[in-house]
C-alpha cells in the first residue's frame, strides 16, 4: 500500500502534494504521531486531509498512511455507560494512558477487547439470514440486552455456529456463505461509517408520543417517538438544563447524550449524576441505558464535526436491535460553526454570516436520519433527535436556527425574559410549537383520557388571550379591566405558575405523568369555569380571590404527590364548595 | 549546526512569509534577529511545502527582506515555571519584566495546554465566599468555576475584581495564589492592580501577567496562554487555589480579529474570526478542579462589552462557554450603587449544587430564587408606573416598587471594603422580603418562609 507524504499544514487541515489513490471521507493516519484524519477534498495539485486532532508538532514529510475505509465506528457490546469522543475513543480508557489531560494520537479501541459477554448464540446451520437478522444476544447493563445483528451488508446461508458461551467482540460466533462462495465470519463487533445511515425495512408514521414528564413538553408541544426538535435559546437559558431533564426522564429505551462544543464541567455533571440516579422504569442506574459522547469546547474541532455523525449512528444501530433511541445533541450550533470553521480554512465561498453553502443541507441530512422504522429483522425501532441551537446574540433570525427550523418539526424556543424571571423551562409558549400534536391526539384520547386534547385546547386558548390582554395591562393597568377578563390573568397565572413551570430540583415535581398533567389541567378548568358562574352573577372576582383557591391551585404540583391522583377529587369538591359557598 | 534562513518573500501585518525552510514544525518558535541586534519571537502558523508563515508576536516594524535572519528552535511555545514565580511581574509571553532576572526553571510546559479529560474532571461543588451579597446570594461563585464579569467602560469592574480576590482570599489563607493576566490595558490600570494587591498584603502570592495598551498586539494572543499555563502549574502541581483574572478580553479577541485579517481568513460576524468560539474555549475550559489533585483554576474574566451590547460577539460567545456571568448595569452605575451588579440577566450555572444545606444555608435556594422572581416583577412595575404614574398603581404594585428600591440600596449597593458573611446576607434578604404581602412570595416553601421571613 502506497504511503504519501505531509505537505501543508494550516490548523486542523494538512495537505498531501500530488494526485493520490485516497477517497473521498477515507479515514487516514497523519503523522508519526498516528493522528486520526479524514479525507475532504481531491484535486490534481493537492489531496485535503482533516485532522481530529492537534496538529501542532507535525512537519511535512511526515507520512500519511490510508485505511481504505471510510470514517466509522466500533458497534459492540461495551458501548453503553461508556463515555466517548467525538471520534468513539473511550475516556476513561484515555484517562488511564494520559492522565488528567488529553494526549495527541492515543489509538485505543472504542470497547475492551478481552471481556468476555455471555451470548446466546440465536442461528443454526442451515439457516437462510440477510441482513439485520439477530445473530446472538447477551445481557449488556443490567436493563439492556444487546443484540448483536448480522451486518445489514451480509446474506447467505449459516454454514457454521459456535455453541453459547463466553466469547469477546473479536471472537467468530457463526460463519455465514453467500451466493458467491464467499465466507464471512460473524463476531459481535461490526464496523459502520458514520456519515452513512444504517438502512431499514420502511418508514412508518409517527403516532406515540415521547413521554418527558415535563408538563410543557407533553401537553403543550408534545414530540413524537420517531421525531425531531429543536430547542433554540441564548446563553443562560437553561438549554442544556432541559437536554438534561429530558434525558433523565424520557421513555426511550437509550439515551445518547452528545455534548459538542460544550463545557466539560457540564459533562463531568452528566456523567455523576447519571451513575447515581436510577430509572424509574427498570429501578436500575440511568447510566446503563446512557451513551456519553463528549467533544468540549476545547477539544479538537475537527472531531466535533464528527461527533453528532458518531452520536446518531450509535443511534441507528441501538433502534435496529428493536429499541427506542433518543438523541440529545447539545449544541448543533457549536457542530455547524465547525462546519464553518473547516469551510475557512479551505477557502470555500461562504453564504449567510460565513457559515458554509453547505450547511442547510448537511442539517436536513442529519434531521431525516430520526424517525419510526420497521427494521430489516422486522421489529420496529425509532430514532427521535433532540437538537439545541445557540443563536448567536439570542438572534432567532440567524442562520443555524433558521435552517433548522426547516427539518424539525418541533420547536421549544426558550426565552431570555422567563429565564430572567427563573421561569423553568423558559419554553415560551406564543413562539414554540409542536406541528405533532394532531398525530398524537389519538394516542393520548386512547392512553389518558378522551379529554386531554380538548383540556390542552382550552388551556392554550387563555393563554392566548392572556397575552393579548397582557398588551393592555401594560398600557393601563390590571385594575381598570373588567371582572370577566381580571378572571382569564388570574387563572393564566395559575396556569403559568402552576402549570408551566415545573421544578426539576424538586422529587415529585421533576417527573409528572400524563395522567397527572391532565388532572391538573382538568382542576384548573373546573375552577375557571366554577368562577365564571360567579363573575356572570356581577359577583366581584376578589371574593374568590379571598377564598386562596389560586394560590392552592398554583401550589397543586408540591402538595398532591404523583402516587395519589385521587387527591384531585378533594382538591375538585373542595373548589365546588368554596363557589357554592360564595354564590349562596 | 543551526540555519539561519533569510529568504523572506513576504511581510504583511504581523506576518513574515519565508521560503526555502527545510523541516518547519507546525506551531513551533522561532527567533528572529534583526540587523540591529534586536531579537524578536515569532510562531509557525502555515506551512506549504518549504513556504512557512510566521506570526511574529512583537510586530514587523522595521524588518525588511534583508535585513533579518531566522533560526527555527523547533519546539513550541513553552514556559518556565517553578514555585518562585509567585510575586514576579512578566511581559506577555512570559519574559521578566521585573529586572529580577530570569525564572530558574523546575519546570517547562507547553503553554498551548492539552484538553482536561471529562473523566478526570470534578464536579465543583464549594463555594467561594466573595463578601459582595449580589454575588453570594444570586450568583455565587464556585471554586474551579469560570465567572466572567460583563461590563462597559468607565464602570467599576477593576474595583470588584480586585474585592472578589482580596475578600475571597482570607478564607484560603496559606493555598491561595493570583494569576493576573492584563490584555490591552492601560498602565494606569494596571498599576491599580498591583498597589491594591499589595495594600491587601497578597503581592507574594501574585503573578502578573501585563501585556500594557502599548505592547505589541500580537502578543496580547499568548498572554491569557501564559498566565492560565502558570496557573494550571500552581494548581495542579503545587497544590494551590488559584484565581485567575483576566482583563480585558475584549482587547484580546480584538487582536485575535487583528491577525485574522491580516491573514486574509473569512471574517464571521463582525469581521471576528469564525473560529472566536473555539479560541475562547480553549481559555476559559483551562479552568476546573481535578479528581485526586487538590488545587484547583477559578477564572474572573473581565470583558467591556462595547456600546454595551450583551449581544455583541465576545460577550455572546463568552456567555455560552462560561459557566454564568455577573453583569454590570449602567443605570445602576449612574445611581451610585457600587457593585453596580444587574442581578437579573447575571447568574452562576453552577450554584444550584453548591448552596442550601451541608454548604451555605438551608434556605439560601429559595431566597434566591424569591428574590430574583420579586425583583423581576419589580421591573414590570417600574415599566407600568412610568405609563400611569406611582399613585394609580395597586397596593401590592406600590410594596414591589418599595422593595426594588430598598434591594438595589441596601442589599445590592455595599462599600469597596464591606465584607459580609453568608449569614448577614441571607438574612438581610429576608428583611427586605418580609415588606411584601404573602401572595408574592410564592416561589418559597411554607416551613423556609415561617422560619426565616419574620414579619
Amino acid at each position: 500500500m502506497s504511503e504519501y507524504k505531509i505537505y501543508g499544514i494550516n490548523g486542523p487541515v494538512v495537505t498531501v502534494r500530488g494526485k493520490t489513490e485516497l477517497q473521498m471521507t477515507e479515514t487516514v493516519y497523519v503523522g508519526e504521531n498516528k493522528l486520526i484524519g479524514e479525507v475532504i477534498g481531491l484535486t490534481d495539485e493537492y489531496t485535503t486531509i482533516q485532522v481530529y486532532e492537534e496538529t501542532g508538532g507535525l512537519t511535512p514529510g511526515e507520512p500519511v498512511a490510508p485505511t481504505n475505509s471510510p470514517m466509522s465506528v466500533t458497534l459492540a457490546p461495551g458501548i453503553l455507560g461508556n463515555i466517548f469522543d467525538g471520534i468513539e475513543r473511550p475516556l476513561k480508557d484515555v484517562q488511564k494512558i494520559s492522565g488528567a489531560f488529553i494526549d495527541k494520537g492515543i489509538n485505543i479501541p472504542a470497547v475492551s477487547e478481552t471481556k468476555k459477554w455471555q451470548v446466546t448464540v440465536k442461528l443454526s446451520v442451515g439457516d437462510c439470514v440477510q441482513g439485520g437478522e439477530v445473530l446472538a444476544t447477551c445481557p449488556e447493563t443490567d436493563s439492556i440486552t444487546h443484540k448483536s445483528l448480522v451486518p445489514p451488508n451480509v446474506s447467505g446461508t449459516v454454514t457454521k455456529v459456535f455453541p453459547d458461551g463466553e466469547y469477546t467482540v473479536n471472537d467468530t460466533i457463526a460463519e455465514v456463505t453467500d451466493k458467491f462462495g464467499q465466507i464471512h465470519e460473524l463476531k459481535l463487533k461490526q464496523r459502520w461509517p458514520i456519515r452513512i445511515p444504517r438502512p431499514t425495512a420502511e418508514r412508518l408514521p409517527l403516532s406515540k408520543p415521547l413521554i418527558t414528564g415535563q408538563r410543557v413538553i407533553d401537553t403543550v408541544f408534545p414530540i413524537a417517538k420517531g421525531g425531531a426538535a429543536s430547542i433554540p435559546g441564548g446563553f443562560g437559558t437553561g438549554k442544556t438544563m432541559t437536554q438534561h431533564q429530558l434525558a433523565k426522564w424520557c421513555d426511550a429505551d437509550i439515551i445518547i447524550y452528545v455534548g459538542c462544543g460544550e463545557r466539560g464541567n457540564e459533562m463531568t455533571q452528566v456523567l455523576n449524576e447519571f451513575s447515581e440516579l436510577t430509572d424509574p422504569r427498570t429501578g436500575k442506574s440511568l447510566l446503563s441505558r446512557t451513551v456519553l459522547i463528549a467533544n468540549t469546547s476545547n477539544m479538537p474541532v475537527a472531531a466535533r464535526e464528527a461527533s453528532i455523525y458518531t452520536g446518531i449512528t450509535l443511534a441507528e444501530y441501538y433502534r435496529d436491535m428493536g429499541y427506542h433511541t433518543a438523541i440529545m445533541a447539545d449544541s448543533t450550533s457549536r457542530w455547524a460553526e465547525a462546519l464553518r470553521e473547516i469551510s475557512g480554512r479551505l477557502e470555500e465561498m461562504p453564504a449567510d454570516e460565513g457559515f458554509p453553502a453547505y450547511l442547510p443541507s448537511r442539517l436536513s441530512d442529519f434531521y431525516e436520519r430520526s424517525g419510526y422504522f420497521k427494521n430489516l429483522n422486522g421489529t420496529e425501532g425509532s430514532v427521535t433527535i433532540i437538537g439545541a441551537v445557540s443563536p448567536q446574540g439570542s438572534d432567532f433570525s440567524e442562520p443555524v436556527t433558521q435552517n433548522t427550523k426547516r427539518f424539525t418539526r418541533c420547536f421549544w424556543a426558550l426565552d431570555k425574559s422567563l429565564a430572567y424571571a427563573r421561569h423553568y423551562p423558559a419554553i415560551n409558549w406564543t413562539a414554540s410549537y409542536s406541528e405533532y400534536t394532531n398525530e398524537l391526539s389519538d394516542w393520548y384520547k386512547e392512553n389518558v383520557s378522551p379529554d386531554f386534547t380538548d383540556c390542552r385546547k382550552r388551556i392554550t386558548e387563555i393563554l392566548s388571550e392572556e397575552s393579548n390582554l397582557m398588551e393592555i395591562v401594560k398600557l393601563i393597568g390590571a385594575d381598570v379591566l373588567p371582572d370577566d377578563q381580571k378572571l382569564i390573568i388570574e387563572i393564566a397565572r395559575v396556569i403559568r405558575v402552576g402549570f408551566l413551570q415545573q421544578n426539576a430540583f424538586h422529587s415529585d415535581d421533576t417527573f409528572v405523568p400524563a395522567l397527572k398533567q391532565l388532572k391538573m389541567m382538568q382542576s384548573i378548568l373546573h375552577l375557571y369555569d366554577r368562577s365564571k358562574e360567579v363573575i356572570a352573577r356581577q359577583i366581584p372576582i376578589s371574593k374568590i380571590t379571598a377564598t386562596g383557591l389560586f394560590d392552592r391551585l398554583i401550589k397543586m404540583k408540591y402538595d398532591i404527590p404523583n402516587k395519589n391522583p385521587e387527591m384531585f377529587d378533594t382538591l375538585c369538591s373542595d373548589i365546588d364548595k368554596a363557589i357554592n359557598e360564595i354564590l349562596r | 549546526m543551526i540555519i539561519e534562513y533569510t529568504k523572506i518573500c513576504e511581510i504583511n501585518g504581523s506576518l513574515v512569509i519565508l521560503d526555502g525552510v527545510e523541516h518547519p514544525v507546525y506551531e513551533e518558535i522561532a527567533h528572529l534577529f534583526l540587523d540591529n541586534g534586536e531579537m524578536r519571537t515569532g510562531r509557525v502558523v502555515k506551512i506549504d511545502g518549504k513556504k512557512v508563515t510566521l506570526q511574529v508576536f512583537e510586530g514587523t516594524r522595521g524588518m525588511s527582506a534583508f535585513n533579518t535572519k531566522v533560526v527555527f528552535t523547533g519546539e513550541s511555545m513553552h514556559l518556565s515555571l517553578s514555585p518562585e514565580i509567585l510575586g514576579r511581574v512578566f511581559d506577555g509571553l512570559g519574559r521578566p519584566k521585573d529586572g529580577l532576572g530570569e525564572v530558574y526553571p523546575e519546570k517547562k510546559q507547553d503553554v498551548n495546554g492539552a484538553p482536561i479529560n471529562p473523566v478526570a474532571r470534578e464536579y465543583p461543588k464549594n463555594y467561594i465566599r466573595t463578601g459582595i451579597s449580589s454575588i453570594d446570594a444570586l450568583a455565587t461563585l464556585i471554586r474551579g468555576q469560570k465567572l466572567p464579569i460583563f461590563s462597559g467602560s468607565g464602570m467599576k469592574h477593576n474595583e470588584l475584581a480586585v474585592q472578589i480576590v482580596r475578600q475571597s482570599a482570607i478564607a484560603d489563607s496559606d493555598d491561595f495564589a493570583v494569576v493576573f493576566a492584563a490584555m490591552g490595558v492601560k498602565n494606569d490600570v494596571a498599576a491599580y492592580f498591583r498597589s491594591q494587591f499589595a495594600a491587601s498584603n497578597v503581592m507574594n502570592r501574585v503573578v502578573m501577567f501585563l501585556n500594557l495598551a502599548n505592547d505589541p498586539i500580537i502578543e496580547r494572543i499568548m498572554t491569557p496562554k501564559c498566565a492560565l499555563t502558570a496557573a494550571e502549574y500552581l494548581a495542579f502541581e503545587q497544590g494551590k487555589h488559584v484565581l485567575v483574572v483576566m482583563t480585558d478580553m475584549t482587547s484580546y479577541a480584538e487582536a485575535l480579529r487583528e491577525y485574522s485579517s491580516s491573514r486574509g481568513e473569512i471574517p464571521s460576524r463582525k469581521g471576528f474570526p469564525g473560529y472566536l468560539y473555539s479560541d475562547l474555549a480553549s481559555l476559559y475550559e483551562r479552568a476546573g478542579m481535578i479528581e485526586g489533585q487538590k488545587g484547583s483554576v477559578t477564572q474572573i474574566p473581565i470583558l467591556t462589552m462595547p456600546n454595551d451590547d450583551i449581544t455583541h460577539p465576545i460577550p455572546d460567545l463568552t456567555g455560552y462557554i462560561t459557566e454564568g456571568q455577573i453583569v454590570l448595569d449602567r443605570e445602576l452605575s449612574s445611581k451610585g450603587i457600587y457593585p453596580p451588579v444587574s442581578v437579573l440577566p447575571s447568574l452562576s450555572r453552577l450554584m444550584k449544587d453548591g448552596i442550601g444545606e451541608g454548604f451555605t444555608r438551608e434556605d439560601h435556594p429559595a431566597l434566591s430564587n424569591q428574590l430574583l422572581a420579586s425583583y423581576a416583577k419589580v421591573q414590570d412595575a417600574r415599566a407600568l408606573s412610568s405609563v400611569i404614574g406611582e399613585d394609580e398603581l395597586s397596593p401590592s404594585d406600590k410594596a414591589l416598587l418599595k422593595f426594588g428600591k430598598e434591594f438595589e440600596e441596601k442589599f445590592i449597593c455595599q462599600g469597596f471594603t464591606e465584607c459580609r458573611s453568608i449569614e448577614e446576607t441571607l438574612d438581610l434578604g429576608w428583611k427586605l422580603l418580609s415588606q411584601l404581602p404573602d401572595s408574592e412570595l410564592d416561589r418559597t416553601d411554607e416551613k423556609i418562609l415561617k422560619k426565616y421571613c419574620k414579619k
